[in-house]
């Protein structure tokens, strides 16, 4: 097999300009592909952090039926306090679970006593909030970075359109799940950066005031947000809590909780898997280029080479190893750009680290990309590469091998 | 003892609709450590014989037994393994394989065909390269040697696997009259040195002079009375 190799070797090395134009179309692919997996890896992540890490949590728990009715953030569809210690419980019990935070979530009107706009409102306890969305702290612009009883938290645009600042006096009125409405005086304790997504225009208080505002006597919560220990496990975790969660029934026998990922909250995900399907599409571009270049390389080394194939099948080369020859022909030529492709990539990946490109992403400015190469994407891609020289050099290969010795030998 | 036996050898090529007969019904004899010229004009089947001796090719109809094998029956990757032990080729044009060296071309039917142990291959070849008077030029690659040293390379190549026969078609073809009588010369060598039967295909009367028989080929057809032996001048 050595042998072969070496023989295979030289005679790509035949035509030294040919197997070298060959080999960068197939590098500067590989490199391209790999380098757009880094960028938009690097993006997607920074994006799905910003939304999980500030906002969502990595899941959330509602009882079933909220997230259909979510726009009109419905107080009939809350937790009730006996749900809810079920949940922290259940919670609990699963390790991997880092942090929670459960919210009550409301529509209610606000006022600076001038003029008066609608707001959406969590109510948070503060300690279980930052655990749970750690960015959140860095959201807040003005003010003290906490959630104290008796504050308000507003989010910049409504700050700005109704020309309200920190320290300022403001009211807050909502209905409660009976109809009665209620209002409350409150000191804008911060005002919070605008982010694109759910729950990104969201004022906050702590929660013992929205249960003064809507007036609950017993604790009923919106949702639950979770977060986890690692990432990674998030559908093992989506599982896990849903197979616990599944046996807590309804009177009517349905199941009262509701667990969804971030990706199922978030219109964010549909932009991840568009990053995904482009993704998709680039690694059939280079397959396509891969293919294409190296059967026409080994269709005209076949060609080139009539001759020489039936002299080595005079002499007594089987079928099978002249097929081999030009086999490892293809894989050689697969190898080498796919080598080449993967330390462009390194090099390219590393210098646009060490540049730090910003973007901005709705009302978020200066975010840095970091892209970095992971092995299994180099892998995988090189594995990719070298299976389509393979399966490209395999025609012209078989046709080589499938010369009648007599009629090769006759070419002229 | 007969090494190649044919009997009504037949040969219909099709061309389009149009059906040419190259071979009709040719029947010889081949001893064992013989030097053999099959002599014609071109067209005359002389490259066709050779093809069917050597399982390059296959018989229309009639028999043909090599090493005692009917090599019609051969499929072809049995064919090819039957070539690579018991046949050696030297051709016209020498066909050496460019990318390969002097040494590696002689090495390529022991290491790709035969699978020959390392210590023995580098026995082999030095011994048929000194023979052949090439152990210099063993690093040469064939565009860098003359015409008859590349015979004489193809040659050793033919002879490495210790074949029973050999079959040259028009060996001398391209080479001047010193070169050509040198490459006869070293065949003859072999055929003594080694009892290795030598079937050329030719119509060089420098080869011709020197075979032990030669049978003349006219039309595909064997002419009668052609069949002479002891190198006559034909």
């Amino acid at each position: 097999m050595f042998k072969l190799f070496k023989i295979a070797i030289r005679n790509l090395l035949r035509y030294k300009r040919r197997t070298l134009l060959t080999s960068s179309l197939i590098a500067v692919g590989v490199m391209f592909v790999l380098v757009f997996i880094a960028a938009s890896g690097s993006f997607k992540y920074i994006m799905i952090g910003q939304i999980t890490d500030s906002m969502l949590g990595h899941l959330q728990v509602h009882k079933r039926g909220y997230v259909a009715s979510i726009d009109s953030l419905p107080l009939t569809l809350n937790l009730s306090a006996k749900a809810k210690e079920k949940l922290e419980q259940t919670i609990k019990e699963i390790p991997e679970i880092e942090a929670f935070s459960p919210r009550i979530k409301f529509g209610g009107m606000f006022s600076n006593f001038i003029e008066t706009t609608n707001i959406r409102i969590n109510g948070v306890y503060p300690d279980k909030e930052i655990a749970t969305i750690p960015l959140f702290p860095s959201r807040i612009k003005q003010g003290e970075k906490a959630i104290k009883k008796g504050d308000i938290l507003i989010p910049e645009l409504l700050a700005n359109g109704l020309k309200v600042k920190v320290g300022d006096t403001v009211v807050v009125i909502a209905t409660n799940k009976d109809g009665s409405v209620n209002g409350k005086q409150f000191v804008v304790g911060g005002i919070i950066e605008s982010v694109t997504g759910p729950g990104g225009r969201d004022g906050y208080m702590h929660i013992e005031d929205a249960m003064e505002v809507l007036r609950m006597k017993e604790i009923e919560i919106s949702e639950v947000a979770v977060r986890l220990k690692d990432f990674g496990k998030l559908n093992a975790v989506n599982d896990k809590m849903h197979k616990l969660l599944s046996e807590e029934l309804n009177k009517q026998g349905k199941p009262i909780f509701d667990v969804r990922t971030w990706e199922r909250l978030s219109p964010f995900y549909n932009v991840a898997r568009m990053i995904n399907i482009m993704t998709f599409f680039i690694k059939i571009m280079l397959i396509s280029i891969v293919l294409i270049s190296i059967m026409n390389i080994m269709i005209m080394a076949v060609f080139e080479r009539i001759r020489e194939i039936g002299t080595i099948a005079a002499i007594g080369t089987i079928p099978e190893k002249i097929l081999s020859l030009f086999l490892i022909e293809g894989f050689s030529l697969g190898i080498s750009g796919a080598v080449a492709g993967n330390i462009l990539a390194i090099i390219i990946v590393f210098v646009m680290s060490a540049v730090k490109i910003t973007f901005n992403f709705g009302r978020q400015t200066g975010m840095a990309l970091s892209p970095s190469l992971k092995v299994n994407d180099m892998l995988f891609i090189s594995a990719i590469v070298i299976i389509a020289s393979v399966i490209a050099a395999l025609q012209p290969a078989l046709k080589a091998s499938r010369m009648e010795p007599v009629e090769a030998l006759r070419h002229v | 003892m007969n090494l190649v036996s044919a009997e009504n050898l037949r040969k219909i090529y099709k061309v389009g609709e149009i059906e040419i007969e190259a071979l009709k019904s040719v029947s010889f004899n081949v001893k064992s450590a013989s030097f053999v010229s099959f002599v014609g004009p071109s067209g005359s089947g002389k490259t066709t014989l050779l093809n069917l001796i050597g399982c390059l090719d296959k018989p229309t109809s009639g028999s043909l037994k090599v090493a005692g094998v009917d090599t019609s029956a051969l499929t072809r990757k049995k064919a090819a393994v039957f070539r690579g032990i018991n046949l050696g080729f030297i051709f016209q044009d020498f066909n050496l394989i460019p990318v390969l060296s002097v040494y590696e071309n002689v090495e390529y039917p022991l290491l790709i065909v035969q699978n020959v142990s390392a210590e023995e291959r580098k026995k082999r070849i030095a011994s048929l390269l000194e023979t052949v008077g090439m152990t210099d030029q063993r690093d040469k690659y064939p565009d860098q040697i003359s015409g008859g040293q590349k015979q004489r390379v193809a040659i050793a190549r033919a002879l490495v696997t210790n074949p029973r026969l050999v079959l040259a078609d028009e060996p001398t073809a391209n080479l001047d009259s010193k070169t050509a009588f040198m490459v006869i010369d070293i065949m003859r060598k072999m055929k003594e040195e080694f009892g290795v039967t030598f079937i050329f295909s030719t119509h060089d009367q420098r080869v011709v002079r020197e075979v032990e028989t030669v049978y003349t080929l006219q039309d595909g057809m064997l002419v009668e009375d052609a069949v002479r032996e002891g190198g006559i001048n034909v």
